[in-house]
């Protein structure tokens, strides 16, 4: 028997080495898990200001400036980069002036670029390659350069996050209070907006933009329920991330399934488990207090 | 929104703000912050004056997730370092909390609290900042007997220290009555003085705009409806 489980996990251990075998899935396991855990470290601030929408518009903006960059022909960080950037400017603009919500002004703003990029798409069929990987993500299509850009911002984020540390947290839980502490809060929410585009540009190939909402918001919302404490979500949720990342990357190859479709439903799948473990122990905590 | 407003505290001062809902006295809170600046006229503080804000409890969102610490230790001035700082600065905020009696506590989420230990914590987060001056709105709103009389004998001892105060509350016989100095407010400066000498029936009516009594208890003025009110039961002819 004992045997017999050896034989077994040794072949288990052949059948995960397999597909590293590829050069283009070991860039796109690498791609993934640094992809992973960027959304979830910039997620924690998405979810905790509850800027999801804000990510979701953000990335449907991306996708316009992707679809102009590929039917004018220039680099897609370029286009994506810079009708991102506008579109963020904007929705603060808008959403500065109380006319309309912020809410309101991101969903008028971002749709709007979304639609040019579908209508572009369907005008222009030789882009249309290159606006379908921004669509859906294309993590095998990965190249050593989109890697460098993801460890990039990875890096500068984590970098900005350890020197505004306290700031960011300060703006954060409290706003007002932190803003006539000495915090420049203004300065502090344009950092967040930075890197939250910054993220979302880098890992828009990857997992697409119809599932990168969903990547800023499941490892931190994940880490949330499992501590109390901000430093301990930090680090917990793009570990969280990068695990979704990577497994969902294996998942993937062996379900033969779109790799961003799988990266977010492990996440789900993980959301869900620990949002019954919790929901039942804190049932349990209740019934044993009830019973005491 | 507020007009003519000619305020000034002192050194060590210890003053109270009162006024009925809407009267503008958090928007002398925040003025005298610098979170709004005047249209007409000018806050002057002296140079290099530290002030520090303890808000309402009640705007403070419990869920966030936070440790007693990781609030207490967020105001600390400069930005920097992730993680607990230096030991220097972790011996700092543990100091703050044993002074305030929330030693043992640091690593508690902030909503396992109790409500005294609440506003205490906040106030832990103001004194890290050293302030000269601690601003306080409403810091006995939506509490209880005991966690009042807490929080003011904390405020007292801090006083004491040399840390002056100004603070706002609804609560005239539980906090106002025992300040050194009370000012009424109502979209302007109505009376400023001892409470003995601003808690009299005239000087109520005109800021709250309704007619009161005031007692004396103990060398203290008691304030009092003057038409005490009584509701009648509904629909209860066996009670």
């Amino acid at each position: 028997m004992i045997a017999g489980v050896v034989a077994r996990s040794g072949s288990l251990a052949v059948d995960l080495a397999e597909p590293l075998s590829y050069g283009f899935f070991r860039r796109g396991l690498v791609v993934a898990v640094i992809a992973g855990a960027l959304c979830g470290l910039v997620g924690v601030f998405v979810v905790l200001r509850n800027m999801s929408y804000i990510g979701h518009g953000l990335s449907h903006a991306v996708f316009g400036g992707a679809a102009v960059a590929a039917v004018a022909g220039f680099s897609f960080f370029v286009g994506a980069g810079a009708w991102g950037l506008a579109s963020g400017l904007l929705i603060a603009w808008v959403a500065r002036r109380r006319i309309i919500g912020a809410d309101a002004a991101i969903g008028v703003i971002t749709t709007a670029s979304f639609a040019i990029g579908l209508a572009l798409q369907a005008r222009f069929g030789q882009a249309r390659r290159s606006i379908e990987a921004v669509l859906f993500g294309n993590v095998l299509g990965v190249f050593r350069g989109d890697i460098v850009l993801v460890l990039a911002v990875m890096c500068a984020s984590i970098a900005a996050i350890a020197l505004a540390y306290r700031h960011l947290l300060f703006a954060t839980f409290d706003p007002e209070v932190a803003n006539v502490s000495g915090v420049r809060v203004a300065r502090i929410e344009a950092l967040l907006m930075l890197l939250l585009s910054g993220t979302i540009l880098v890992t828009v190939r990857v997992v697409g933009v119809l599932l990168i909402s969903a990547l800023l918001v499941l490892p931190a919302v994940c880490a949330r329920m499992l501590t109390n404490s901000f430093r301990r979500m930090l680090w917990t949720s793009p570990l969280l991330g990068a695990a979704f990342g990577g497994v969902g990357m294996y998942v993937s190859w062996f379900a033969d399934v779109p790799s961003g479709a799988v990266i977010i439903l492990v996440g789900t799948a993980v959301f869900a488990v620990v949002y019954a473990t919790l929901g039942w122990s804190r049932r349990r905590r209740l019934t044993s207090l009830a019973v005491h | 929104m507020i007009d003519h407003v000619d305020l000034s505290v002192r050194r060590g001062e210890f003053l109270g703000v009162v006024g009925p809902s809407g009267s503008g006295k958090t928007t002398v809170l925040r003025a005298l912050l610098g979170a709004i600046v005047p249209v007409h006229g000018r806050v002057l503080t002296a140079p290099g004056l530290r002030l520090a804000y303890v808000p309402q409890v009640e705007t403070v969102d419990w869920n966030f997730p936070v440790t007693v610490a990781e609030v207490v230790s967020m105001s600390r001035p400069g930005a920097g370092r992730l993680g607990r700082g230096t030991a220097a600065q972790r011996r700092e905020v543990d100091d703050l909390l044993e002074r305030l009696g929330l030693g043992g506590l640091a690593r508690r989420h902030i909503r396992e609290l109790s409500g005294g230990q609440q506003q205490r914590v906040f106030l832990a987060r103001a004194l890290a900042q050293r302030p000269h001056l601690l601003v306080l709105d409403e810091p006995t709103s939506g509490v209880d007997v005991r966690t009042r009389h807490e929080v003011l004998h904390v405020l007292e001892e801090l006083n004491q220290d040399g840390i002056a105060m100004v603070l706002t509350t609804h609560d005239l016989n539980g906090l106002a009555a025992h300040l050194p100095r009370l000012v009424c407010f109502n979209h302007t400066i109505i009376a400023d003085g001892s409470p003995m000498a601003v808690l009299r029936p005239d000087v109520l009516e005109r800021t709250y705009g309704a007619p009161m009594e005031v007692l004396e208890h103990g060398g203290m003025p008691v304030v009092l409806d003057q038409q005490p009110h009584r509701l009648r039961a509904v629909g209860g002819e066996g009670a």
